[in-house]
């Protein structure tokens, strides 16, 4: 993440007053992920960790964690798109694709 | 505190940006607004103007550069017309969306096609909706009010968005008048030196401005111009009400003529006006009891005044100098129609194209608003009966 103008940053959080308009006030992309209308499920029983999944994913937002304590499959939800490649492509069929919250489901 | 000279529109809004002291100037010329340009050039290179003259190559670069100078904390300074407005469109919405408060003069001309020099409204009133503040003169003497009142309103802190000060091509661009033209320490007291209430650019202390701003935020971000515009009333009022107590002209967001005892009233806008006015006192002259509504500022539209204004008369008319293709009428007799739901209101199109919109236009129009013959169809008032016949096939 690149510096922040610091006067107004600081000034904004002392005053309280805030930036109108399209003001980067952090250098972050767009966060796509609200454009998801079905999210990744894994079924981790079935999954064998092969990280098929996170080659895949377009949008490089997948994790495989084999060695951890807490192994499994995680995901970046700010990000990920919903686009199902990763269910599509994993060799056990252990991904599946459930609707968003609000979305599909009301 | 003043001096009086004789300056066209032109001038006046060439004064007008002299006594705001721009620091930067990038303008495009055009037809009818070349004077503008030229005039600030020469300001500069006297030594009445301290600003750095951008020459562009078009008026999509004029907006952008005086975007860029005013995001890093003073005036800018550009003017336009016609298709060099269109030709800005993108970057109008940038300057707005962005609340960078750069005041524009905008001397109206006819859009293509028929290819026209000359004046009428539809270069802004395509830009209505785009975010921008719009006032209009009906004088020199307005234009150069306008501007300063224009400054006060779109950099004060609660609105932070670009205003255009429109001024009729030729009519009022070329046409001279005595102008008081005020001091610069007048001016000063009036005007304080630019602050920027919102992000600046600093190429020291980055900042990433208009970035990809997601479904999350953009709908919220528009709010955000919405509210400066609902405020946009009330600092237009405070603002026009300190221009009186320092420089004693007058102004509101609109101006009655004649209304009081009104049977039928003509809305108008623009230079017009002066026109309406003379044709009010000859027909008052006739006993009619006539009056005009003159419409300073058209973005905010100030309608709870217009409802008031217009709430004894009986019978209204829009004079609109733009045709508003595809709607029931033109762009202000919407507005007007929507506020006054109930009322007769006739909307008249006239003066397109530079054709000049005289007292025999509206005592036209005047006519059939005192015999009622309301129709809901808009009236091509001028128009000639060989409209469609005018290039015959030989
Ligand atoms: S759904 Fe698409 S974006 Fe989301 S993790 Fe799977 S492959 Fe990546
Ligand atoms: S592709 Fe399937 S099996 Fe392989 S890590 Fe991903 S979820 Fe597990």
């Amino acid at each position: 993440m690149q510096r922040q103008q610091k006067k107004p940053m600081t000034d904004c959080e002392k005053t309280k007053k805030y930036f109108v308009g399209p003001v980067a006030t952090e250098f972050v992309a767009a966060k796509t992920g609200v454009w998801r209308v079905v999210r990744p499920d894994v079924t981790i029983e079935d999954c064998i960790f092969c990280g098929t999944c996170r080659k895949h994913c377009p949008a490089d937002v997948v994790t495989v964690a084999k060695e951890d304590p807490n192994s499994g499959v995680y995901f970046d939800w700010d990000y990920c798109k919903g686009c199902g490649i990763c269910a599509n492509i994993c060799p056990k069929q252990c991904i599946a694709m459930i609707p968003e919250e609000g979305v599909c489901k009301l | 505190m003043s001096t009086r000279v004789m300056i066209d529109g032109n001038g006046a809004a060439s004064e007008g940006l002299r006594l705001a002291k721009v620091r930067v100037v990038s303008a495009y010329p055009i037809t009818p607004q070349s004077p503008i340009s030229e005039k600030l050039a020469d300001f500069v290179v006297q030594g009445k103007l301290d600003a750095k003259y951008i020459r562009v190559e078009s008026e999509h670069s004029a907006m952008c550069c005086a975007i860029g100078a005013q995001l890093t904390g003073v005036r800018a300074g550009t003017a336009t017309s016609s298709v060099g407005l269109a030709l800005m469109h993108e970057v109008l919405g940038v300057a707005a969306g962005c609340r960078v408060p750069i005041v524009m003069p905008v001397v109206n001309r006819s859009l293509v096609s028929p290819w026209s020099l000359w004046c009428d409204h539809q270069d802004a009133m395509a830009e209505r909706d785009g975010g921008w503040l719009q006032l209009y003169a009906e004088s020199a003497q307005e234009v150069l009010d306008l501007i300063l009142i224009a400054y006060r309103t779109a950099e004060d802190a609660r609105i932070q968005l670009p205003a255009m000060v429109c001024l009729d091509g030729f009519f009022l661009s070329h046409m001279s008048d005595a102008v008081y033209v005020p001091d610069q320490a007048a001016v000063d007291a009036y005007l304080p030196p630019y602050v920027c209430h919102n992000f600046h650019l600093d190429p020291n202390d980055p900042m990433f401005i208009n970035n990809l701003t997601p479904t999350a935020e953009y709908t919220e971000m528009r709010y955000q111009q919405a509210v400066g515009f609902n405020q946009a009333p009330a600092v237009l009022l405070a603002a026009m009400a300190d221009f009186k107590r320092v420089f004693g002209r007058d102004y509101s967001l609109l101006e009655a003529y004649q209304c009081d005892d009104a049977e039928a009233v003509i809305v108008t806008l623009g230079s017009m006006s002066g026109t309406a006015k003379y044709t009010v006192d000859q027909l008052r002259g006739q006993g009619k009891k006539v009056g005009v509504l003159k419409l300073t500022s058209y973005r905010p539209f100030p309608a709870e005044q217009v409802k008031q204004a217009l709430a004894p008369v009986a019978v209204v008319g829009v004079m609109d100098r733009s045709p508003g293709y595809g709607a029931q009428v033109a762009p202000v007799a919407t507005e007007v129609r929507a506020v006054l739901s109930g009322k007769p209101v006739q909307g008249f199109i006239a003066g397109l194209g530079g054709r000049d919109i005289s007292p025999a236009t509206f005592v036209k129009a005047f006519a059939k608003l005192l015999t009622g013959e309301i129709t809901a169809d808009v009236d091509w008032v001028d128009v000639k009966e060989n409209a469609l016949t005018i290039r015959e096939v030989k």
